[in-house]
């Protein structure tokens, strides 16, 4: 069987896949990425189907090794990435071969990256997904963030053609698109005109289950405990500190703070992409508005994928340079 | 102003919430594990999933397939031509130690009532609980029915790690701990039984709706029974009606 060796792991380096579904009844979350359109493309990249497992790491992958030769993708954003100390390009396939050095460096102007190979991670399913849920140990690597010296079988994939993405995936600074409710009458009018009208700065406190903001303090004037409910990827709730807190990839199922706005699922990726100390501001949608966006985007991204082109050879950035 | 009920709100583009009161309720619930049940039963095209909570169900779809103002109007339909049953709900009688090193705050929950441990026990025992909604982390059972002398407000500070089997009383919940985790809640025994395990066929033993009660076991038959757990085993069976 062929396996992938980690040398060295950046600081979450985890196993995921498109997430768990169909378990919100009995309190499990999705999981999954934080970035589902990265990752997705870094699967189409390799010539896996949408329900592989790949890694995802937050800030910088670290280093690795594989058994047999594989194909791997990196996105996500920006990234040094070198073969043996040879630099290549992410949002492109590149081939590893056995004894050769994999290493996935620093990401800039962006948080999460997608490491996918030839086959996928192939760890064992659990409840439908090998998606890793770090808070209750479920998924991926024994239920945790990846380690040196740890091993793990890859998948076997007939070989594809390596692809690159041509155009960059979306990247804007309009801001986040945010739909009312379900308790957006907790909050008064001055309490949206704040929430709306000032802006907000990504907090250093967030991890794959909640992001932080910091910025002008939102008073909920029907008191922050509601009888507890279901909460959604992009949930944002606001506690009692008026510190807003939207719910990410792997939220608890169900709170008990009143939530006054829900991001735009289109939105979700870009905030989660939004490196700690940068400023954002929301804005408000209708329901039916975001639900034509996100359809308009699915089928974007599908074009995308489908629309990946063709190298006919791997080429380094070093051997781009020398021509 | 006066909420207006049932309300069903927008959650972003991917998710409705239907909800029938902002109070906890037995009613109520019945009203909300009704209504999914029916929607199990008779699905409506374009939902994806669902899960009931105390007083809301949450309805996750598909905007490429309906949309929220459509399933709205649908929903709201279904809501009007409910019948309430819950004929089919199970009953479990769930073994507790009560006390020892999980269930650190029995004797002093008990001075603060002021009980003895055995009338605190014997009155936690005594209760019918219901299963309002399994929620927050997997398997976890939040219960109506604690006794209104046992209600009790959490500790100012959660303590970092409770256990996996400890029984809990937050408020006026009680609750079965599924996973290890921190908690402000206080703690006065624990079960053998482990509701969630992701490695056994069922992973979850409970759902919502369903009624518990509490049984005081001692530590010869807990040690019994953590071993048939340890190997796999339910142990909690429904009680025959």
């Amino acid at each position: 069987m062929m396996h992938l060796r980690i040398l060295q792991a950046g600081p979450m380096v985890t196993v995921q896949d498109r997430g768990r579904r169909g378990l919100l009844h009995s309190g499990v979350s999705g999981s999954g990425p934080m970035d589902t359109p990265s990752f997705r493309i870094a699967n189409a990249l390799v010539g896996n189907g949408e329900d592989m497992a790949a890694l995802e790491f937050a800030s910088a992958g670290g280093t690795f090794e594989v058994t047999e030769p594989v194909r791997f993708a990196v996105t996500g954003g920006d990234v040094d990435i070198r073969i043996d100390g040879s630099a290549v390009r992410p949002w492109e396939s590149h081939n590893l071969f056995p004894g050769s050095t994999l290493v996935v460096g620093g990401l800039r102007s962006a948080v999460w990256g997608y490491l996918a190979f030839s086959g996928g991670i192939d760890t064992p399913l659990i409840l439908g997904s090998r998606a890793t849920h770090l808070r209750t140990g479920l998924g991926g690597h024994e239920g945790r963030c990846l380690r040196a010296s740890d091993l793990l079988p890859i998948g076997c994939l007939d070989p594809t053609p390596h692809l690159a993405l041509t155009k960059l995936w979306r990247r804007s600074n309009r801001p986040i698109n945010v739909v009312a409710g379900p308790q957006d009458d907790y909050f008064d009018a001055s309490a949206w005109r704040t929430f709306l009208g000032s802006s907000f700065v990504v907090s250093s406190s967030r991890d794959r289950m909640a992001q932080m903001l910091d910025g002008p303090v939102i008073s909920a004037c029907r008191g922050n405990d509601i009888v507890s409910d279901g909460t959604t990827f992009g949930s944002i709730q606001v506690p009692g500190s008026g510190r807003p807190i939207v719910l990410m990839a792997e939220r608890q199922t169900t709170g008990g703070y009143p939530k006054i706005a829900t991001v735009a699922s289109i939105d979700v990726p870009r905030l989660a992409q939004t490196p700690s100390g940068s400023a954002i501001r929301f804005r408000l949608i209708s329901q039916a508005a975001a639900e034509a966006l996100l359809v308009a985007e699915r089928q974007a991204l599908q074009d995308v994928m489908t629309g990946l082109s063709e190298k006919t050879e791997p080429m380094s950035v070093a051997q781009e340079v020398a021509l | 102003m006066a909420e207006m009920f049932p309300r069903i709100r927008a959650c972003g583009d991917s998710m409705l919430s239907v909800e029938l009161a902002d109070y906890i309720d037995d009613d109520v619930n019945r009203r909300i594990i009704a209504l999914f049940d029916e929607l199990n039963r008779n699905p409506i095209a374009g939902i994806e999933e669902m899960a009931p909570t105390y007083r809301s169900l949450s309805v996750i779809y598909d905007p490429a397939i309906t949309r929220g103002g459509a399933l709205a109007d649908v929903l709201q339909k279904r809501l009007q031509a409910l019948s309430v049953t819950d004929t089919s709900s199970r009953c479990f009688s769930v073994p507790v130690v009560y006390g020892a090193a999980v269930g650190i705050d029995l004797d002093a929950l008990a001075r603060m009532k002021d009980m003895t441990t055995v009338e605190l026990v014997n009155l936690h025992a005594s209760a019918e609980y219901r299963v309002y909604m399994i929620g927050f982390a997997p398997g976890f059972a939040y219960l109506g029915g604690l006794p209104d002398a046992l209600h009790t407000p959490r500790l100012a500070a959660p303590r970092q790690r409770i256990e996996a089997s400890a029984i809990g009383i937050g408020g006026k919940q009680a609750s079965i701990n599924s996973v290890p985790g921190p908690s402000g809640w206080r703690f006065i025994g624990r079960t053998p039984v482990r509701l969630f395990d992701p490695y056994r066929t069922p992973p979850f033993l409970l759902k919502a709706g369903d009624r518990i009660r509490f049984r005081p076991i001692g530590e010869a038959e807990a040690a019994r029974l953590d071993t048939m757990v340890a190997a796999g085993q339910t142990v909690l069976e429904p009680e025959a009606a």
